[in-house]
């Protein structure tokens, strides 16, 4: 039952993304009310899906890959809307749209089945310390988005080409503010989810923590928003210096993610 | 019946003549009443802007009606002075009538017949022009109609297209770099250097944008004081405005300086004590007054007159693609204005086919009153609810039938039919003589036409 909600999800995200993506060529009213309309259905849907899935699998569903991006995904998309519904700022759906539809492609991609988990994992911190970690990561991943728009704008600006990108796209400042915000939620979320992490790793493996891969670069990116948020509020890292930051927080990101694949243990998927 | 316009614009008349055929509101008094004395004029309303004279009218006979407004254009022409001739003024003239005149009045609200396309201002002048009109009570369920229309696409054309979107003078473009760079303007502060026309209309912009704090220096002391006064801001020493460039987040330049004022060093600086918070330069002075080179540093913006121009030019031709769209609505708008035009005309006749009918009713009820007395009561009332349900059986079908037909093209020949066929444009003492036997024949000839 999930499956066929997910698909449609799946295909109503896609619709947006296509949608958005045109409306950054064409900017027709009708075509950028639409591919809001093909986002939130897909939203509706989403939701459906997890909690389905939610029925199906037990009160844990995050502890694979699927479950993961599709939550992150859910998250992505959930962002957008609360923002798009405060602020007006449909542009933020054609950067957003195809992240969100590309984790959730690259969820479709692996095994979905629910594996029959080691009893171990069967814990409700191990929920708590991956939705934590997951939003943290949704919230880097905003901060990613407005960096690239707000670098977008300022070249437009420096360039002096008023396009009608430059039309759609929102101002400089609200776009190093929504960086500020991002990362000063994102930050907390992350460690919280690192503190979950060893507190789990306390109970299961008598260690809090065990510098594996994916551990070290976590701390590692941690550090690197510390240092972002540091030097924000006392030498002036804002503007295009925190549009920089949150691109390259992003790519430490990614590369931790990334690292799971290769790696095995806790965290392997 | 028919809507028409009689008016000369910007497109079709110097400004010699505009200037002098304008209605000031005493003449716009009564100019309407004026306009309602002619016979076939049943509706009235001027529009008098500095652009554009029309009078707009509801008339028996379109033809007719034009000769009439032109008169009255031509006699409110030669009140203004010897010098505008009647000939002047009639080779200047349009005239719309029917689906024309309704594509022009919607046009024209909507500011796409405007010198400036989409310019905000027209929208209020026809508003004013229509509450003038309504006033007076010249106009009527038609130009009512027609107005509120034009002034409800006016604001679809604002919500659905761009066409009034973008800033068409240099210091409104000014004013909205400034937005794309800081958003709201509200905590933003303004360094004025130096004075001059347009710098104090930017200023003024940027004041009705939410600007608060202004600082103003000039070369003499005594002149900043001045403006400072003048706009509600703090006067600054001249030589002082480096220091000053650290907290001015928007900075108007317009000194009349051969040579830079403002060097790269100035601005280096500044950026740096504003821990890189960017910093929005306006260079409005020819030759320019600050250094092109500071542009290049990072969160500095540099503007001159030429970039501002070429925002300009490009919201301009912008405007241009947006009224096109605007032209496809107001397109689209006509046809329903055109249909509940007709539907109005089969209302009347819809009307004064009932009364007709009830009038026979009852004239051929008293006819045999005298008779009809002699029965008992119950059975006069048999024979009076007979004479009704047969008069509503008689019209149901050519009712629904004129109803459904109002909107098609033959609707103005159906109801023209009807009109003929009982006699409903005569008055109605001729009742005994001729409807009198035409009338029970008229719709036994007409419902088989209609039922096949």
């Amino acid at each position: 039952m999930n499956v066929l909600f997910f698909k449609t999800t799946l295909v109503l995200y896609f619709l947006g993304t296509f949608l958005f993506l045109v409306h950054l060529a064409s900017k027709k009213a009708l075509l950028s009310r639409l591919s809001l309309l093909a986002t939130a259905t897909g939203f509706f849907f989403h939701t459906i899906a997890l909690l389905t899935r939610m029925m199906e699998g037990g009160p844990i569903p995050l502890t694979n890959f699927y479950d993961a991006m599709s939550f992150f995904s859910w998250a992505l998309v959930l962002t957008f809307l609360l923002v798009e519904y405060r602020y007006r700022i449909l542009i933020l759906g054609s950067f957003i749209l195809p992240l969100a539809f590309l984790s959730l492609i690259s969820a479709a991609a692996v095994p979905r089945q629910i594996q029959s988990l080691n009893p171990m994992w069967q814990n409700v911190w191990v929920l708590i310390h991956v939705s934590l970690t997951i939003l943290g990561l949704v919230a880097f991943t905003v901060a990613f988005v407005v960096g690239v728009m707000y670098l977008i704008q300022e070249r437009l600006l420096k360039s002096k080409r008023f396009n009608s990108l430059y039309n759609e796209l929102p101002s400089l400042d609200l776009l190093d503010d929504f960086n500020r915000k991002a990362v000063i939620l994102g930050f907390p979320l992350l460690t919280l989810g690192m503190i979950t992490g060893a507190i789990l790793s306390e109970n299961i493996f008598q260690a809090y923590a065990s510098f594996q891969p994916v551990e070290t670069l976590t701390l590692m990116t941690w550090l690197f928003y510390l240092a972002m948020l540091h030097g924000r509020l006392t030498v002036g890292w804002r503007a295009k210096k925190a549009a920089y930051l949150a691109v390259l927080g992003f790519i430490s990101v990614m590369l931790t993610v990334g690292v799971n694949f290769i790696s095995k243990g806790p965290h392997a998927f | 019946m028919e809507i028409i316009v009689v008016g000369l614009s910007h497109n079709t008349a110097p400004i010699e003549i505009r200037e002098k055929l304008t209605f000031s509101d005493h003449q716009l008094r009564e100019g309407l009443a004026h306009l309602l004395c002619y016979s076939g004029v049943r509706e009235g309303l001027i529009l008098s802007t500095c652009n554009r004279v029309e009078v707009y009218a509801v008339v028996e006979h379109a033809q007719e009606g034009f000769q009439q407004l032109q008169q009255f254009l031509v006699n409110h022409g030669a009140g203004a002075g010897p010098e505008l001739t009647a000939e002047g003024i009639t080779k200047s003239l349009y005239f719309y009538s029917d689906e024309d005149a309704i594509r022009h009045v919607l046009r024209v609200t909507s500011s796409l017949d405007s010198m400036m396309v989409g310019e905000p201002q027209i929208l209020g002048q026809v508003k004013e022009a229509f509450e003038a009109a309504l006033h007076q009570k010249a106009t009527g369920v038609v130009l009512n109609k027609l107005f509120k229309k034009a002034i409800s696409v006016a604001k679809r054309v604002r919500s659905e297209t761009r066409i009034a979107e973008n800033a068409v003078s240099i210091s409104f473009a000014a004013v909205e770099l400034a937005k794309k760079i800081f958003g709201g303007l509200e905590d933003e502060e303004v360094l004025l250097l130096g004075a001059g026309e347009m710098a104090e209309l930017a200023v003024r912009h940027l004041q009705s944008a939410g600007i608060r704090n202004l600082m103003i220096t000039t070369r003499t002391y005594h002149n900043a004081v001045e403006l400072a006064k003048q706009f509600g801001g703090v006067p600054i020493h001249f030589e002082d405005f480096p220091r000053h460039l650290g907290s001015a987040d928007i900075v108007l330049c317009s000194t009349g300086a051969a040579h830079p004022v403002i060097q790269y060093d100035h601005v280096a600086q500044a950026i740096q004590r504003r821990k890189n918070r960017p910093i929005f330069l306006i260079d409005i002075s020819v030759p320019r007054n600050i250094d092109p080179q500071v542009h290049k540093i990072d969160n500095v913006y540099l503007y001159d007159i030429d970039d501002l121009q070429s925002v300009v030019d490009a919201n301009l031709s912008e405007r241009q693609r947006e009224a096109l769209h605007a032209e496809e609505i107001v397109d689209e708008e006509i046809g329903s204005v055109q249909r509940w035009l007709k539907s109005l005309e089969v209302v009347p006749t819809i009307t004064a086919l009932r009364k007709r009918a009830d009038e026979i009713r009852t004239s051929e009820l008293s006819r045999i009153r005298s008779k009809l007395a002699q029965l008992p009561p119950k059975e006069q009332e048999w024979v009076e609810s007979l004479a009704s349900s047969i008069v509503n059986k008689l019209l149901h079908h050519p009712l629904v039938v004129l109803k459904n037909e109002a909107n098609s093209s033959n609707g103005s020949l159906y109801i023209e039919a009807v009109r003929r066929l009982f006699h409903l444009d005569e008055g109605s003492p001729q009742i005994e003589s001729l409807p009198g036997d035409a009338a029970p024949e008229a719709p036994s000839e007409e419902k088989p036409v209609e039922e096949d």
